[in-house]
């Protein structure tokens, strides 16, 4: 359900000036307790992103931000054997909801290649069950090299405790009207890729 | 609201307040430290990540052409210089510069990523599930309805954030602002503008 890029139904954006990032203590003290648990090295981001797109997604439309925050830390808790359900639930006293089990990940891609700015490049057309860090709306997409990161952990990999190498992302930038035929405002979309997601064209 | 699980009888679900409770308590019980930690993470939160550490940037940049250069470079290094940091796994930033024809707009249709410690937490509509979906398709339409119309002339780039790179925007120096002291400066640059949803 998180993939939400280009999706289409949304409504205006509820913009204000100013606009805080809290409304309510309780958000403050989840995003204390994810962040707490990231840095006692409980899982690491991608762990945690990968929770949070496990929930149900009834559950994900319905939530704000911070609880889905709150299901993510709760659910990786419980699966780490850090804490149970059952005392998660007799302390909140109440139904806890938390994402659904894991599908199985995967590692790099073999052989990956290096490109340069300037590169055409292609987004693969992967689909895999567990995590992964390609927005749905460029799979299958060419777009054009920009720069180069560092290299990261692969989030298809880190977030299922799998081995992988480290490998950089590309920025690469897409044409709106690639992604999205005749529907869609001009712009250039730029997305930080992983090499593994990407095959060089000619 | 009751979520389907069919292995469990059917109750009611806890409220937001008692979930966190709940964790925080049991983190507490196992001596991690959970409500310390609270503390000073919510300090960290809403004292220390705030806007007016990447206004400071922007004022610099604008000021000094030699730290503009370093920033444009190596955003993470030139951000260091004024004693600012990022989190361990954000191992780059990179600095989108405005120009009078070319207006950058970052996002995360994914999550809701941000450079948090430098351009503040992002702002609630930022992680809306409408600015998620929208700003990516229908770019020029989403920033007009936000009170930003761009002539048609002006470019738009929009840069989702899907890896661990950050970006900031810089905002064009509103000329009548030239030769402005830098801390004068540092006190126009806003949020949204570091965001792309704002000129200045």
């Amino acid at each position: 359900m998180h993939d939400l890029g280009g999706r289409q139904g949304f409504g205006p954006i509820r913009y204000t000036l100013n606009a805080t990032a809290f409304h309510a203590g309780w958000e403050v003290r989840a995003n204390s307790l994810y962040a707490l648990a990231v840095r006692l090295g409980i899982f690491n981001m991608d762990e945690y992103r990968h929770a949070i797109e496990r929930m149900d997604p009834r559950h994900y439309l319905a939530a704000g931000y911070y609880e889905r925050s709150l299901t993510g830390l709760a659910t990786l808790l419980v699966e780490k054997g850090v804490v149970t359900r059952e005392e998660l639930e007799r302390r909140a006293d109440g139904a806890f909801p938390l994402a659904a089990p894991s599908a199985p990940g995967r590692t790099n891609v073999s052989p990956r290649e290096r490109f340069r700015p300037g590169d055409r490049v292609r987004v693969r057309s992967d689909y895999v069950p567990g995590h992964v860090r390609m927005p749905g709306y460029i799979r299958g997409k060419s777009g054009v090299v920009v720069s180069e990161s560092p290299a990261y952990p692969f989030p298809d990999a880190h977030a299922h405790g799998i081995e992988a190498q480290d490998e950089p992302t590309y920025d690469v930038r897409f044409r709106s009207d690639d992604l999205w035929p005749n529907s869609a405002d001009a712009a250039l979309v730029h997305v930080g890729v992983f090499q593994s997601y990407l095959e060089k064209i000619g | 609201m009751t979520m389907p699980d069919q292995q469990r009888v059917v109750q009611r679900t806890a409220s937001v307040e008692q979930r966190v409770d709940a964790v925080q308590a049991a983190l507490d019980e196992r001596g991690l430290k959970a409500s310390e930690a609270v503390e000073e993470l919510s300090h960290l939160a809403l004292e220390q990540w705030i806007p007016q550490n990447g206004a400071r940037v922007v004022a610099k940049a604008w000021v000094d052409p030699a730290f503009r250069e370093r920033l444009l470079a190596n955003g993470r290094a030139a951000v260091a210089e004024l004693g600012l940091s990022m989190p361990k796994h954000h191992r780059h930033l990179v600095v989108l510069e405005n120009t009078p024809a070319v207006q950058n707009v970052i996002c995360c249709t994914q999550c809701s990523c941000t450079a948090f410690t430098i351009i503040g937490l992002p702002p609630d509509w930022y992680k809306d599930l409408d600015y998620r979906a929208r700003v990516v398709r229908e770019s020029r339409t989403v920033l007009k309805e936000m009170g930003l119309d761009l002539p048609p002339e002006v470019e738009i780039r929009v840069w989702d954030t899907t890896a661990d790179t950050r970006y900031m925007v810089l905002p064009v120096q509103p000329p009548q602002t030239i030769g402005w002291p830098e801390d004068k400066l540092a006190a126009l640059v806003t949020r949204d503008a570091m965001i792309g949803v704002a000129r200045l």
